[in-house]
Formats: structure tokens, C-alpha cells, sequence
């Protein structure tokens, strides 16, 4: 029974956590914010107000339109593979078969490696047009190498970051397989169902929950990839491969403009606010009940 | 029509015979219960004849044509499951509406058919409903609507009313019953309530560790057991199994009189001290203690005064004592 007053205390006992995590994000939002409207670039000493020209500048670049449009694909490419991949092999998994609990291991692994290591390995054993794999491959079979990172590099780095996080999906919605009701499945064969009604009728149903979880999470993590892109393309060629956090580490870190990094640090909050706006609008009446 | 009959049906899961081979034959429009202790294999045997489950060998024919192999849903049988198995995402309507789409049938007929489902099932009101959104006896009308849209050609049912409580399922045999009247369809039902049992069927076939005990009535079954088995698991309270001298008194190695069919008198021939006594109001039910006998239940009228610790003689009624030889088979 929660009476008015251990309601009270209940709120007062929770305080230091809920203080020290507030403090914990406002103090360098704070930070930033402030840092965006000043002129402060760390090869010119000292520091004054900008007002608004930080953000005039950060958006009216043309690299931020590109880079805006780069991370919108990023995500969407990447969500796309690993929700549909993320089925598939959910599918195959949930099969029985011989070595089951080796295979599902082996199937996470990629979730352990690091993103810059998975991205060298990405680079340097698959995708160099010279030693790649895949150079080697298009050689036996008589193609010519194709540098996939200079001439597709962001199509590149899509497969790269697909591949690190088709694990995660996969077992969100292993998971929900094995939680789907067995008896549902056979009144269903019992209601003449073939395989594919009884998937889109009732699998594809059972697992919309957890493919929003899926993409709502994966969303937040997507939205600031920079690992994967600072070790293969550094953006490049041109902006063809930069993203909305890459361009912040472009601006402040390598123009040493730290005015113009917060002040699109910020947009990339606003940005990052608004997809999670939509979102939730979207699919997040998918959670409820 | 729904005439079911299983040929030497033998069903194994790896090395276990959870059925070694079974015959048995189901009439057209025939109420059919299986009853028995859990795990002997009842809810095998109706998957198998619902064709969830394959036979090791042995044959199954439906209507006089070879089932063993079809697929469940050419079998032309529904089933209720004891979890209802309703798919929780979809309404009431759909939910029973579901096998007719998946038949292809035309949505207006469809509809038809729904309405004249949930008028039977008294689910006019919840078509809108989710599952979720429903009580137990409710699910469980949805899951036999979704069953009787088919029009099946039997009807399994596995277990249907053991989630609902006791007033809720006294209510949903009796409308399963009445059900059965006004379809007249073969429904074969699991059960191991032997209360279900007695009351529902016009067959019950008994079964113990995957084999047939026996098939009869109730009445029959009731009246006369074929072993010690079926003696003590028809019938509630359990019939009183007795053996040593005085089942060697009557020439065999077990007799069994039911709890109502002992007297107390004056002067029979067993004397006993009152243990436990149950008032149930209709009736009491005493559990007494015999001298060189397992303890005995007696069946006493509701306004009986007796307690524990007092004297009392018990006299069985005339024709109704159970003689079993030592296969625990009943004796002629
Ligand atoms: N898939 C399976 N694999 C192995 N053994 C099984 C399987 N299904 C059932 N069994 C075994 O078969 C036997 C009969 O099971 P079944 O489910 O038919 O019992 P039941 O009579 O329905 O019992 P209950 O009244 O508890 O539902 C049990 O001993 C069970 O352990
Ligand atoms: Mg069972």
C-alpha cells in the first residue's frame, strides 16, 4: 500500500541517484550549449560572444546537408539488414539442429568486437582492393578488384556496422520465437494455416514488439556511429562517407573550432530528439500492453 | 458424419512406448471421453488422431478413409486446446473467423457463419474484444467457436474446462453437453476429472499407462468394472478395495464394495471406529477403521451424528460386492 507519506519517502530515498544522473547530463549540455555561442577556436587565444553565427555557419555548410542526408541512410540501411536478417536468422536458429548452442554462441560474437576493431578487420582483410578477400575472389573469378571503400564508401560502411549489430537483433527476437506459444501454432495448422499464414499471421504479430525494441534501440546507437567511419574513410572521399557526429569531430577537432563543434554537437541533440519524436509516434504503440 | 477407428495405433517418443498398440473405434455423433491418471498418454492419443502427432504404426481412418497420414488440417477435425490457444493479437471475430479465411471462404458467408457462432456461444457482445480482454469461460467459448465454424467432422477436446473454477465448469460441461445435442457431432473429450467423465459421455474409454482399460457407459463402468483399475478410478469417492482373509472369505484375492452401497446396522458383519468424518451437508463420509482391513469408506445420509472414535458396524448391500482374482481382473 503506497500512503502519501511513504510516497514521500520513497521520492526522497531515490533523490541522490536521480540528482547525480541529472547532474550527470546537464552539466555538459550546459557546458555546450554555452561553448555554442561563443567564438572560441583553440589556435586563437581567448574567447567571445557569437550569438547565433556558430549555428549559422554549422548549417548553412554544405557538408552538414550531406552528412544529415549520410546518417539518415546510415540508419535506415542498417536497420533494414538487421531486421530482416535479424528474422531470418532468428528463424534458422530456432530450428532444431545438431550443435545448436555452439552455433547461437557463435552467431552473438560479432556483438563482442570492438567497432574500430571490427571495421580494420572489415577494411584491411575484406575489403582492400588489393589484399581483400573479396579483391581475391573477384580475381579468381576474373573480375577486376573493386575498392569498395573509395567507390562505395558508404554503402561499405553500412555492411560493417550491419554486421556488428545483426547479433544484437538476432537474439532480441530469438527470444520472442522461443516465447511463441506452441499450442497457437498447432491450432493454427489445425485451422488449415500453411507455414507462410502461420508466419505472417501469427509470428510476424508475436515479434512486433520486439522488432520495435530493435529499432528503437539500434536507432539511438546508430544515429552516433563514428568508430567505424574514423578508421575506414574518415568520411571521405569528399563528404561522402560523413555523418552528423563525424562532422562535429571535424569541426571542433580537426579546425580546433570548438564554438562551431558545440553549437552542431546541439543540433545533432535537436536532430536525435526529433527521430525519437517520430519514433515513438510511430511504433512506440507497439509497447504498450 | 465422424466415424473414427484407430488400428494397433502404437506411439513412441525414442526409446519410450507411451502407447503399445491401441484399438479403438469411435461411433458417428458419439460423445467419447478419455479418462485416466496424468501422464498416461490421453493427450497423445487425441494429438494423434488430430494428426499433431505422427503414429509409430498402426493405422487411423476417419470416415472409412485413410487418415495416418494426412495433415492436421485435411483431417477435417477441430480441436480445443486446454490453454484455449487463442491468437491474442487478433479480435473475437477474427480469431473464430480465421479457419474460415484460411479456407478461402467468401467474408460474407464468413460473416454469417461468425454471427451464428457467437449467437450459439452467447459472444455477441465480446466480438471486438482481444482475448486479453476476456475471462476464462469467455476464452473458452471463443476457442469452441473458432472450432464449430468449421463444421468439422469431429470435434477433440483436450482438457477444456480445467483452468476455469468449480461453478464455471459445472456451467461449461453442461453447455458442452447441450452443445453436443444440438450439433450432434462426434466430440471425443480429455479429461481426468471422473466427474466430466460420468456426466458427459455416452463412452468413456479408460486408460492406464497408454493402454485400454476399458470401454463402456458409464452406467456400465460404474456397475461393473472390468478390473481393480477401473473399479477404483469411476467413481467418487473411490470404491473401497479390500484384500487378504476377508477377500479369501469370498474366494478371491480383492473385492470392492462402493462407499454408498455400505450399510450401517446394528450388527454386520464388519465392526469399525469412526476416523475422519466429512458433513457435507447432503452427505457424510466417514472413513473407518476395520480390524484386519485397509481403512473403508462408508457413504452416510447428510444429518448422521457420529464422530470420531465411535463404535459402528458396517454391512454391504446385497449383489453390489466386487470380486477380483489376482490379474486384478473381476471374476464371473
Ligand atoms: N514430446 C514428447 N516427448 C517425449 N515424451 C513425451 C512427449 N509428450 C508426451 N510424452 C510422455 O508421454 C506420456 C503421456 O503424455 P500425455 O501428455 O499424453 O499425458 P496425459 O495423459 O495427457 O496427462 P495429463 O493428464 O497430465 O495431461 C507422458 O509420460 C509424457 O512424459
Ligand atoms: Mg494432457
Amino acid at each position: 500500500m503506497a500512503t502519501a507519506h511513504s510516497r514521500t519517502a520513497a521520492r526522497l530515498m531515490v533523490s541522490p541517484a536521480v540528482i547525480l544522473l541529472f547532474l550527470w547530463m546537464i552539466v555538459p549540455l550546459g557546458m555546450t550549449v554555452y561553448f555554442s555561442f561563443l567564438r572560441y577556436n583553440l589556435l586563437t587565444p581567448g574567447t567571445s560572444f557569437a550569438g547565433l553565427d556558430n549555428y549559422y555557419y554549422f548549417l548553412t555548410n554544405a557538408a552538414f546537408w550531406d552528412a544529415l542526408v549520410n546518417t539518415i541512410t546510415l540508419v535506415v540501411g542498417v536497420l533494414l539488414i538487421t531486421v530482416f536478417g535479424g528474422i531470418g536468422l532468428a528463424l534458422l536458429l530456432d530450428q532444431p539442429m545438431w550443435g545448436q548452442g555452439i552455433v547461437r554462441v557463435m552467431v552473438i560474437a560479432p556483438f563482442f568486437v570492438m567497432p574500430t576493431v571490427s571495421a580494420l578487420v572489415w577494411k584491411n582483410m575484406f575489403m582492400n582492393p588489393v589484399n581483400g578477400m573479396f579483391a581475391h575472389i573477384a580475381k579468381a573469378l576474373g573480375f577486376a578488384p573493386y575498392d569498395f571503400l573509395a567507390h562505395a564508401p558508404l554503402l561499405s560502411i553500412i555492411v560493417i556496422v550491419a554486421w556488428a549489430w545483426l547479433p544484437f537483433s538476432t537474439l532480441i527476437l530469438l527470444t520472442a520465437l522461443q516465447s511463441l506459444d506452441r499450442e497457437q501454432q498447432e491450432a493454427a495448422e489445425m485451422d488449415g494455416a500453411s507455414t507462410l499464414s502461420r508466419f505472417w499471421y501469427l509470428t510476424v504479430p508475436h515479434l512486433t514488439r520486439s522488432i520495435t525494441v530493435v529499432i528503437l534501440i539500434q536507432t539511438i546507437f546508430l544515429l552516433s556511429v563514428f568508430a567505424e567511419i574514423l578508421v575506414t574513410t574518415n568520411g571521405g572521399p569528399g563528404t561522402a562517407s560523413t555523418n552528423i557526429p563525424y562532422l562535429v569531430y571535424a569541426q571542433s577537432l580537426l579546425s580546433f573550432d570548438v564554438g562551431g563543434g558545440s553549437a552542431g554537437g546541439i543540433v545533432a541533440v535537436i536532430l536525435a530528439n526529433i527521430v525519437a519524436f517520430f519514433l515513438m509516434r510511430m511504433i512506440g504503440k507497439n509497447l504498450d500492453a | 458424419m465422424g466415424k473414427i477407428t484407430l488400428t494397433s495405433v502404437r506411439k513412441s517418443f525414442g526409446e519410450v512406448d507411451v502407447i503399445p498398440s491401441l484399438d479403438l473405434s469411435i461411433e458417428d455423433g458419439e460423445f467419447v471421453v478419455f479418462v485416466g491418471p496424468s501422464g498416461c498418454g490421453k493427450s497423445t492419443l487425441l494429438r494423434l488422431i488430430a494428426g499433431l502427432e505422427d503414429t509409430t504404426s498402426g493405422s487411423i481412418s476417419i470416415d472409412g478413409q485413410d487418415a495416418t497420414d494426412l495433415p492436421p488440417a485435411r483431417r477435417g477435425l477441430a480441436m480445443v486446446f486446454q490453454s484455449y490457444a487463442l491468437y491474442p493479437h487478433m479480435s473475437v471475430k477474427k480469431n473464430i473467423m480465421f479457419p474460415l479465411k484460411m479456407a478461402g471462404m467468401d467474408v460474407a458467408e464468413a460473416e454469417a457463419k461468425v454471427a451464428n457462432a457467437a449467437k450459439i456461444l452467447n459472444l455477441t457482445n465480446y466480438l471486438d474484444r482481444k482475448p486479453g480482454q476476456l475471462s476464462g469461460g469467455q476464452r473458452q467459448r471463443v476457442a469452441i467457436g473458432r472450432a464449430i465454424v468449421r463444421e468439422p467432422k469431429a470435434f477433440l477436446f483436450d482438457e477444456p474446462l480445467s483452468n476455469l473454477d468449480a461453478a464455471l465448469r459445472v456451467n461449461m460441461r453442461q453447455e458442452i453437453s447441450e452443445l453436443h445435442q444440438t450439433l450432434k457431432t462426434t466430440m471425443i473429450y480429455v479429461t481426468h476429472d471422473q466427474v466430466e467423465a460420468m456426466t458427459m459421455a455416452d463412452k468413456i474409454v479408460v486408460l492406464n499407462a497408454g493402454r485400454i482399460e476399458q470401454v463402456g457407459s458409464p452406467l456400465e463402468l460404474y456397475r461393473s468394472p472390468a478390473n481393480t483399475f477401473v473399479a477404483g478410478f469411476i467413481g467418487s469417492p473411490k470404491m473401497n478395495l479390500i484384500t487378504g482373509a476377508e477377500a479369501a472369505k469370498h474366494s478371491a484375492t480383492t473385492i470392492g464394495i462402493r462407499p454408498e452401497h455400505l450399510d450401517i446396522v446394528a450388527d454386520g458383519p464388519w465392526q469399525g471406529v469412526v476416523g475422519l468424518s466429512e458433513h457435507l451437508g447432503s452427505d457424510t463420509f466417514l472413513k473407518v477403521a476395520v480390524a484386519g482391513m485397509e481403512p473403508i469408506t462408508v457413504r452416510a445420509g447428510g444429518e448422521l451424528n457420529l464422530h470420531h472414535g465411535d463404535r459402528i458396524s458396517l454391512a454391504p448391500q446385497a449383489g453390489k460386492l466386487h470380486r477380483f482374482g489376482a490379474d486384478g481382473k473381476t471374476l464371473a
